[in-house]
């Protein structure tokens, strides 16, 4: 645990920083950024990892499993689906 | 924590935001993604050193769960259409918020004892993320047809804030109590479970794509909050980023949409309220394959409007080829899209960028709307409300004041349209009846082909 002051630090520049990255983006980009910041939330992962990786019970295991698999899927299925949309993006000019 | 755990997370976190940086930029979207996948992976690989894990037994769990995971959003990822890509996201978001719940749940029930801030920031992210897991799943069974009621009955909305406020108190209590909770944390989940389907159940199919925003939001939000708990700072950065910039997105979607968020999720939509709307005047006036091709081949500037409807009928590769027909003989031809054409911003792009058209001769509503009354021709294509203009003179309409594209000043509009129902929001389409309007009735992909043979032999 992170505690107080330092916390809210991390809370508010991490704020600031999503809120200044998504303020430019045409709208073109909507989609694919949506997707693209579902994949990034998939790093829960990780916690899940943690999480079932100190289970001491066979109930914490049961639940820790599901995490994991729920957030792997989240992170792989989020990252195929962005990928796959912005393959498709190109200029008549060519190259990408 | 060892170094090289830290700072590989410190890695994750910055390859995550110069990631989503890069993705906010068409010509540097590729390698954002790869960004961000590769500090995925790098956080992924090191936590199987994370001090934390112990037992062989729980090793072995993590990389079946793992597996299995992986596989099945591999498999389903790999193989969904373009235009099923809105309930795809609500699905794997919805798969996060579920994990970020389960953490939660692991950690609140677990032998190690939190501090009552620390159990505060769990449980928040616990009903943030069951909620944003249910209502996910509602929401992609309602895009994939799974689900094709709408849920209203008198007093709904009372009776979800009295879930709610259930809920919340049963947050509180399990806080404040010594052990784990026991039976009331299960109440807890069970009844978030619940508000996240009774609050996504009652919102409309056209609302859907602002809500699955809306979630994707909370899902990080929640991601973040359990990153706190965890002490894990790559998941407090990611989830807090995609947090902000999430609600960011849905204001966005919404005012596109003009659909301000308390309407979308407190208020129904294309139901009931018809009746009043004022009469519809002129006829409906059809036209052939034929004329309309030559209408197009010998005009200065088309301009088209795609829409879901395109989409559905898979009209796109089709539109491409009728573009490059017409470019050949020098008409210039613009693809003009309303912002939420699609079934979300941005995503007609991603279906016309699938069937190849570059996207430097898409343009969006406010960079294009001018240039309509120069247009010779503004060929619509399965796009209903966004081109109706009762949104700019009716206020009785429940579209009123939606910007719409302005596809009634162009000299000529052909409709390509199956049928002659309304559109998603059940409002007639005055378009329809304007004298410079020509109905090309059909499926999309059908007309176009003749379009394009039409066009060929001219």
């Amino acid at each position: 645990m992170i505690e107080g002051f330092v916390a809210l630090y991390i809370f508010m520049l991490a704020a600031i920083t999503g809120y200044e990255i998504i303020s430019k983006v045409p709208v073109i980009l909507h989609t694919p950024l949506m997707s693209g910041s579902n994949f990034v939330h998939g790093i829960v992962v990780v916690g899940a990892m943690v999480a079932l990786g100190h289970a001491n019970t066979g109930l914490e295991q049961l639940i820790g499993f599901l995490a994991v698999l729920l957030g792997a899927g989240n992170a792989v299925g989020g990252y195929v689906v962005t990928e796959r949309m912005l393959e498709m993006f190109k200029s008549s000019k060519g190259g990408k | 924590m060892s170094f090289i755990l830290s700072a590989s997370y410190f890695a994750a976190a910055v390859l995550f935001i110069l990631g989503l940086k890069r993705m906010s930029s068409p010509v540097t979207a590729r390698g954002g993604i790869l960004w961000a996948g590769v500090g995925m992976l790098i956080a992924t690989l090191i936590t199987f050193l994370h001090p934390d894990i112990h037992g062989a037994g729980n090793y072995a769990l993590m990389i079946l769960a793992i597996g299995i995971g992986s596989a099945i959003a591999w498999w389903t990822a790999k193989r969904v259409a373009m235009t099923d890509m809105p309930q795809m996201i609500a699905l794997y978001n919805g798969m996060g918020g579920g994990s970020a719940a389960a953490i939660a749940a692991v950690e609140l029930i677990g032998g190690t004892p939190l501090n009552t801030s620390t159990k505060t920031i769990a449980v928040l992210g616990a009903l943030i993320g069951t909620v944003a897991f249910s209502g996910s799943m509602v929401a992609f069974g309602k895009l994939q047809g799974l689900i094709r009621k709408t849920f209203r009955f008198n007093g709904q909305q009372l009776s979800n804030m009295a879930v709610f406020a259930v809920t919340v108190l049963l947050g509180i209590g399990i806080i404040y109590s010594a052990g784990s909770g026991g039976f009331a944390l299960f109440l807890f989940f069970v009844l978030a479970l619940a508000f996240g389907i009774l609050m996504t159940l009652p919102i409309g199919g056209a609302d859907m794509p602002v809500v699955i925003s809306l979630f994707n939001a909370l899902t990080g939000l929640a991601v973040g909050f359990e990153g706190f708990v965890l002490g894990n700072p790559a998941m407090m950065i990611a989830g807090i980023v995609v947090g902000s910039s999430g609600t960011l997105l849905t204001q966005l979607m919404a005012k596109a949409m003009n659909r301000p968020l308390t309407n979308v999720l407190f208020s129904q939509f294309g139901s009931a309220e018809e009746g009043a709307q004022s009469e519809v005047t002129g006829a409906l006036k059809p036209i052939e394959a034929p004329d309309a091709a030559i209408m197009m081949a010998f005009a200065e500037k088309v301009l088209i409007i795609p829409g879901y409807g395109m989409a559905v009928a898979q009209a796109q590769h089709k539109i491409w080829e009728l573009t490059q027909l017409l470019q050949e003989r020098d008409v210039k031809v613009k693809f003009a899209i309303h912002p939420v054409a699609g079934r979300m911003p941005g995503h007609m792009n991603v279906l016309l960028a699938e069937a190849g058209v570059p996207y430097d001769v898409i343009y969006d509503l406010d960079e294009i709307n001018n240039e309509f009354a120069s247009a010779d021709v503004a060929l619509v294509i399965g796009a209903n409300d966004v081109v109706n203009p009762i949104a700019r003179t009716d206020p009785e309409s429940p579209i009123y004041g939606m910007p719409i594209l302005n596809a009634d000043e162009a000299k000529n509009v052909i409709v390509i349209k199956r049928g002659q129902g309304a559109g998603f929001s059940g409002v007639e389409n005055h378009l329809f009846y304007a004298d410079n309007t020509r109905m090309l009735y059909g499926d999309g992909q059908k007309m176009v082909s003749e379009l394009i043979s039409q066009t060929k032999e001219l």
